[in-house]
């Protein structure tokens, strides 16, 4: 066996657990730990993948943002060591034989399927193809999406704020625009 | 690359979204189902790599998606956390039960 | 100016749009107009069937006069073998009843302008009249027997409404009600009649119906015998089970004295000179075919006897103007009945010439009688004749008019009532003598109770705090009346009217009218004894006879036996049991079905119950089952 297929077994081992973990722990922070290794092991996969970018990417800002993001607000919510309410047995069982069946019907499919690879050594998706083809204005560019989530980043800043800003009391008899 | 290893990195993406979808359904917490529907972007990520680099080495595209995809996600997260401080601050609780209300 | 086919629409036209209009402006045509409205209508249609008669029986068909008709087209094709069309004909009868009912509806409507003045429902009682008017009309000129039958059920409804005219009174709207569901019990024979007689000739109409019997192809055992006597019999008997009803033969007759109820000028028309004599009018348009039924003509006559006695005997000892009034009617429809009853034998097939004849002088003087007896009754302010007496000083008019009413109704000459009395008798002496011997016997009592009515009313005593006053408004139209009833006599009715459709000669049988006549004096006579003056003659007499004094003042308890029937068969034995039926288990299985969905909808209502992770639950295995399915469909 490969190396590279032990390599890659080992990670998604890993990853794989780290999510199971992440979705059954009882404890809100603990979650949000195994939620953090299950996307650096992703990181680790876009490595192996040779998306050296990508991977810098999911780390900066998943890692880096969005899960401490989630922990603040954690914090900002509750206690963190507090034990976590159980949902009730029949959500339980049947969401968990939903997915069951959802992933067998799916991996069942995928194991039947047979992909045509294209074994290509070239390395595509160096910093600066993507760079230009980021920019280009020519068939197969992407500056219009780029702009676009521009602009989304922008819009969802602002609701964000919108949404979550806590007004000043006022005077009596106004009312504080929800 | 060893090119055996497109079915197996689908699988492993498959297993990481049908985890989210038993999470969100599953957790009674808001921030909880937020994670959960983290992993379900990931698991979609891992997909648009995958076949681009097996099956289209050529071209782009599907960094391209992730990238995007990921940036759309860090947005939604940072709206969904707004809004579960606000309704915190509004019932005192980020437990999916209380926010059961149609109106 | 217009074709007979066009008059012939117009005739019964008119008096309906005239109810459609009047009837829809109500209240909001001042009294005199929507009045002046139905005379007018009245008054073009007389003329318009005036015109159409005198066309009609101006052109004879080879020397006869036939069934004409005028259109024809079909209207509900149900099979090869049942159609149903719309259409009119004419024919004898239906001219002589067209000018009749014409004429004495447009005596009535002037009448009631002065009559129902004030009413507050004028409007209605005018556009209720035109319905009738236009209905009879329709019935009348139908051209096949489902057609008839439908104006026959309008005629019903009208009457039923003109009868509960005043429905504040509980008395009128129980009379009308007795009235339309007698009348409907009758239909129900009729129309079953209607539908075997047309199974065995093919067709529904009258031109058929008459070809079918006349050509011989008419063979009893081919559809079928049953109590030997076949289909076409039967069905016949059904057919006058409607007539007789509609014409309160008995036993059918319980709803004509209670019909009583209604506006006086109501009466005169319908239950004296039209609705009643309908289903003497229906024998007779089926007559060739009636006449070749020995045994059905049988019935015919013996209950057109039993009706005249009868009622002879029970309008004896009745008090109230109009009741002795309606039991007359009855005795002379009966008459009319049993003539043509008696018709079928050779040799008196003038009967039936002589029951039409009867049935044109008879709509005259009664009509004349009721609508004196409404003036009288409009003057006093009462129906009881123990409230009139010594009116002759205060309604001179009025008197001498109902003076010749009575004669005309007695038969004595040279009034109209007179020749059609003795053409009746004379054919019943020549088919059968027992029927002329209960008929003279009828006659008698016929003078007696109408003279004893006339003696009360105007003489008999007098009140000095009876007002009775005369007003020209209603004295008019029953001066107009009176002129045919005096001089219809003289009208050569058997040129035009027979059975045949060939004219006849008839003849004055002096020495025969000696005995009619004579008994008739007689009774005038026996009831001047007793009432022209008070006198104890009808208490010893009463008191004498009390047994058949009860049976006639009880009417022979005809509504007791009817309600015993309509309370046993009907009420307990279907009716309570059908209503159970459809309150449970009808009305039921729909509530139990309306009270599981509500329940069902209850139970599916839950699943929208706001938390999101389970519509994403439904979600997930909706779309798992959709796979699955697809994938089994595929592999399949």
């Amino acid at each position: 066996m490969e190396s590279q297929t032990v390599v890659f077994y080992l990670i998604s081992a890993l990853t794989a657990f780290s999510a199971l973990l992440a979705v059954t722990a009882s404890q809100l922070f603990r979650s949000a730990i195994y939620l953090l290794f299950t996307l650096i092991g992703i990181a680790a996969i876009y490595f192996m993948l040779d998306q050296d970018f990508i991977a810098a990417v999911q780390i900066i800002v998943y890692v880096g943002g969005i899960v401490v993001l989630i922990i603040f607000s954690i914090f900002l919510t509750q206690d963190s060591g507090v034990e976590m309410r159980k949902s009730e047995w029949w959500r339980i069982a049947a969401s968990g034989m939903a997915a069951l069946s959802g992933f067998l019907l799916t991996a069942l499919g995928l194991v039947e399927y047979n992909f045509v690879t294209q074994s290509d050594n070239l390395v595509t998706g160096g910093v600066k193809e993507l760079g230009r083809a980021l920019l280009s204005l020519n068939a197969g560019g992407y500056v219009l999406p780029f702009e676009m989530v521009g602009l989304l980043l922008l819009a969802a800043m602002i609701g964000c704020i919108v949404i979550a800003v806590k007004l000043k009391e006022l005077p009596e008899g106004k009312e504080n625009i929800q | 690359m060893n090119q055996e290893l497109l079915t197996p990195l689908l699988i492993l993406s498959a297993f990481l979204f049908f985890t989210g979808v038993y999470g969100f359904v599953t957790r009674r917490n808001m921030i909880s189902m937020l994670m959960s529907a983290e992993l379900m972007l990931n698991s979609a990520n891992i997909n648009f790599v995958a076949f681009n680099k097996f099956l289209y080495p050529g071209k782009l595209d599907g960094m391209f998606f992730t990238l995007f995809i990921i940036t759309i996600a860090a947005a939604e997260a940072a709206l969904a956390i707004a809004i579960i401080i606000h309704v915190y601050r509004q019932t005192k609780s980020i437990d999916v039960k209380d926010a059961d209300q149609l109106i | 100016m217009f074709t007979p086919a066009t008059e012939a629409i117009l005739i019964p036209l008119i008096p309906f749009l005239l109810f459609g209009i009047i009837g829809l402006a109500g209240r909001r045509l001042p009294e005199i107009f929507s009045a002046f409205l139905g005379i007018g209508g009245i008054l073009a249609s007389l003329l318009f069937s005036l015109h159409l008669s005198v066309s009609y029986f101006s052109e004879p068909v080879q020397g006869a006069f036939v069934l004409k008709e005028f259109f024809s087209f079909p209207w509900l094709n149900f099979s090869e073998n049942l159609k149903i069309s719309i259409g009119l004909v004419a024919d004898p009868i239906s001219m002589l009843m067209v000018v009749v009912i014409c004429s004495v509806s447009l005596m009535v409507q002037w009448f009631s302008l002065t009559y129902m003045k004030g009413e507050e429902r004028f409007q209605m009682y005018y556009a209720f009249l035109s319905l009738f008017t236009g209905s009879m009309l329709g019935l009348v000129l139908s051209s096949n027997i489902f057609q008839m039958y439908i104006f026959w059920e309008l005629v019903g409804v009208s009457s039923f409404l003109l009868i509960g005219f005043y429905f504040q009174k509980p008395s009128a709207v129980a009379a009308s009600k007795k009235a339309f569901i007698v009348t409907r019990f009758a239909d129900l024979g009729f129309l079953i009649g209607i539908l075997l007689l047309s199974y065995e000739t093919q067709t529904m109409e009258f031109k058929g119906i008459l070809d079918y019997f006349k050509s011989g192809n008419f063979n009893p055992e081919v559809s079928g015998i049953w109590m030997s006597h076949s289909l076409a019999a039967w069905a016949l008997v059904l057919i006058f089970v409607g007539a007789a009803g509609k014409s309160a033969m008995f036993p059918l007759h319980i709803w004509l004295p209670d019909a009583m109820e209604g506006p006086t000028p109501v009466s005169a028309l319908i239950h004296a000179a039209t609705m009643v004599v309908a289903g003497v009018f229906l024998v007779g348009r089926l007559f060739p075919v009636y006449s070749l039924f020995e045994g059905v003509m049988q019935l015919i006559t013996w209950i057109g006897v039993l009706s005249s006695i009868l009622a002879a005997i029970i309008a004896i000892s009745q008090t109230d103007i109009k009741r002795v009034l309606a039991y007359s009617t009855l005795s002379q429809i009966g008459y009319m009945m049993f003539a043509l009853g008696v018709a079928g034998k050779a040799g008196a097939e003038a009967g039936f010439t002589a029951s039409f004849f009867h049935l044109f002088t008879h709509a005259f003087f009664k009509s004349l009688l009721f609508l004196a007896a409404g003036a009288i009754i409009h003057a006093v302010h009462s129906n009881e004749v123990e409230n009139m007496g010594g009116l002759r000083k205060q309604m001179p008019i009025v008197h001498w008019l109902f003076l010749i009413g009575c004669l005309a109704i007695s038969g004595v000459p040279p009034f109209s009532g007179f020749f059609s009395k003795e053409e009746i008798l004379l054919n019943a002496w020549k088919s059968q003598p027992l029927v002329y011997g209960f008929a003279l016997i009828g006659s008698g009592l016929t003078a007696f109770y109408m003279f004893r009515l006339f003696f009360l009313i105007f003489y008999n005593k007098s009140h000095s705090d009876v007002h009775g006053h005369e007003s020209m408004g209603l004295n008019f139209p029953m001066l107009l009346l009176a002129i045919p009833a005096v001089f219809a006599g003289f009208v050569p009715f058997s040129s035009y009217v027979t059975s045949t459709g060939l004219p006849e000669e008839t003849h004055l049988h002096l020495m025969f009218s000696i005995a009619p006549v004579g008994v008739g004096l007689l009774g005038i006579g026996l009831a001047y004894l007793f009432y022209f003056k008070q006198n104890s003659l009808p208490e010893q007499w009463a008191s004498k006879l009390s047994g058949l004094y009860k049976l006639s003042s009880g009417k022979f308890y005809f509504d007791e036996l009817w309600r015993a029937v309509y309370q046993v068969a009907l009420i307990r034995a279907l009716a309570t049991p059908a209503a159970w039926i459809d309150k449970n288990l009808v009305d039921g299985g729909l509530r139990m079905g309306a009270e599981k969905t509500l329940r069902l909808g209850d139970r599916v209502k839950l699943i929208q119950n706001g938390k999101l992770q389970d519509y994403v639950l439904y979600f997930l295995m909706g779309i798992l089952a959709l796979i699955l399915l697809t994938l089994l469909m595929i592999q399949s």
